[in-house]
């Protein structure tokens, strides 16, 4: 999951107030709430703009624009999105122990990777649980860039600084830098790439899905991953905070209006479009990696060594299968949202929707959830349970919707 | 797996708004009618004879987004003032529909099952909802006129 807007929490605390009372102090505690948000170097850019600001992991942050949820998802695909995921937090890891010190906390081989490229890996807590997703990027053998998401901020910054002192004590060698001076933007869809050349001297053709360079982009100094959470090929750039308005304005005139300011509703319907996790609904503390079907992060070498925490238990689930299997599906009826029950057609409860709603692409409802194993073959028939009724779902493959990152031919 | 949490209901996106302090953007004015009456949870209902017609305002469905699915009651129920009868569902939420009057359904807009949009497309007109024999004519004085509902949405959106 990657600075998405987690529906089901809006849903439930707006269901907590349907009484007067509450209504009132709910009130009250919400306007002070919103007086502590934090906000983005690009706050007052997203109002000007007509962004609709709401509470998001502790900061305020545009739901959406001027287009409908809808017209934002297809325009993404069809030219670009622009959006703002400052809120998300980077930070650098240097030193001569960069790599083993990383490497004791997530499941990538990260030695394996070459300089200038990244991946997708997952921090894990002793039960071999998902403490957070996060985008890594090796610079060199002693730099390692990552970003973590906004919503697991605190705790990833205090389990790594926990493990750092640790690790340091023992004589190891590792230094963090967490980059808040910095703002991170995330240019996304097929004209991601032309609008953002113009923009640069580096020739973007040769910069793959994954690859990570630090570039001069319309004169500010950026970090540069070809990577996004939409399934479209794209960029995250992180830049001066200072730039960042300047940056974004840039982007949409050189894109001469075709890649539009799109906010967290449209980037969860890509997201899920595109098969990926939301960290909060689709990953949390007690599901492993396995179970999320993010096997493939698990590098081949850490396969063979474990040395994560919870290996024991995930290199058991890699050897005998998990209990519980992360799939697609596509629904009938309502759109089935988080911890819509799914049964089986005698009627036993086998998992539970973690996200869902309905495709703006494809114009029918998808889900994804967990399914005992066995349930999760592509074509397995399920219902659904919405509001106490009964529908129609089947495990579908993901991506709902394909990808097209940018990889060498 | 985590236990199944009970389903939750969104109110109206601008009652949610105006709840958790949403900063919201609705467009400059959004349409009500003369002939109608409004509930403070955004229904409307046109009266004639013991016949009440319902759906949902210009003001709901420009708070709600495209709507991508209508719950419809059954014909036959009964249905009450200020009580669920259905819901709608948004690309992003779900929020329920509460009835403005007392009485039985009679009919029900089965092309809101096939054409959701016309909720977005048409609030007054191709997008009624249900057809209510009234059993209660009283009910009308606790609802809103169209110029008491303007000012309504207003505080709410400025809220």
């Amino acid at each position: 999951m990657r600075g998405l807007l987690a529906c089901a929490t809006l849903a439930r605390r707006a269901a907590a107030s349907s009484a007067p009372a509450r209504v009132r102090h709910l009130a009250g505690a919400a306007e002070a709430a919103e007086a502590e948000l934090k906000r983005t170097a690009l706050y007052d850019f997203h109002v000007a703009h007509g962004g609709k600001m709401v509470p998001f992991a502790g900061w305020s942050m545009p739901i959406q624009y001027r287009d409908s949820i809808m017209d934002s998802t297809v325009n993404c695909r069809a030219n670009g999105s622009l959006f703002d995921v400052a809120h998300m937090c980077g930070l650098s890891l240097k030193g001569r122990g960069a790599i083993p010190f990383l490497e004791s906390l997530v499941v990538a081989d990260v030695a394996a990777l070459r300089d200038g490229t990244g991946t997708l890996t997952v921090f894990t807590n002793e039960q071999g649980g998902a403490i957070d997703d996060s985008v890594i990027a090796k610079v060199t053998d002693h730099h390692i860039y990552l970003v973590v998401n906004a919503g697991c901020r605190d705790k990833d910054l205090a389990h790594i600084e926990a493990h750092m002192e640790a690790f340091n004590k023992k004589g190891g060698d590792v230094k963090w830098h967490i980059h808040d001076d910095r703002s991170l933007l995330a240019l996304q869809g097929p004209l991601a790439a032309p609008t953002l050349q113009l923009l640069t001297k580096e020739d973007l053709s040769k910069m793959y899905f994954s690859d990570f360079k630090m570039i001069d982009i319309n004169g500010y100094a950026c970090f540069l991953t070809r990577t996004g959470y939409t399934g479209e090929d794209g960029f995250e750039i992180s830049v001066p905070s200072e730039n960042a308005v300047d940056l974004a304005e840039a982007i949409l005139e050189r894109s001469e209006g075709k890649v539009r300011l799109t906010g967290l509703g449209a980037r969860d319907s890509l997201r899920l479009e595109a098969g990926l996790c939301l960290y909060g609904n689709d990953m949390e503390q007690h599901i492993t990696p396995v179970e999320a079907g993010l096997s493939w992060a698990i590098g081949k070498r850490r396969r063979a060594e474990g040395g994560f925490l919870g290996a024991d238990v995930i290199l058991k689930q890699l050897q005998e299968g998990p209990k519980i299997r992360r799939v697609g599906m596509v629904t009938q009826g309502p759109p089935a949202r988080s911890h819509s029950e799914l049964v089986s057609g005698s009627g036993e409860r086998i998992g539970e929707v973690t996200s869902g709603g309905f495709s703006p692409c494809l114009k029918k409802n998808i889900a994804m959830g967990y399914v005992k194993s066995g349930m999760h073959k592509a074509g397995t028939e399920l219902k659904v349970v919405v509001r106490g009724k009964s529908y129609d779902a089947v495990v579908t493959k993901m991506p709902f919707v394909p990808t097209k990152y940018y990889k060498p031919s | 797996m985590a236990m199944a949490a009970a389903s939750s209901r969104l109110f109206w996106a601008s009652r949610a708004a105006a709840y958790l302090r949403i900063s919201t953007f609705p467009r400059a004015f959004a349409t009500v009618l003369k002939d109608l009456k409004y509930a403070d949870t955004h229904e409307w209902v046109k009266v004639e004879g013991d016949s009440a017609t319902v759906g949902i305002t210009d003001h709901a469905q420009d708070h709600l987004g495209d709507v991508v699915f209508v719950e419809l009651p059954e014909v036959g129920i009964s249905v009450s003032q200020g009580k669920n009868f259905g819901a709608v569902e948004s690309v992003k939420a779900t929020s329920d529909i509460n009835s403005p009057v007392s009485g039985e359904v009679v009919e029900v807009n089965e092309k809101l099952s096939e054409e959701p949009g016309l909720v977005n497309a048409s609030p007054y007109e191709k997008g009624w909802i249900i057809k209510v024999k009234l059993s209660n004519s009283g009910d009308l004085n606790s609802l809103m006129d169209d110029d008491k509902y303007s000012k309504f949405c207003e505080e709410e959106d400025n809220h």
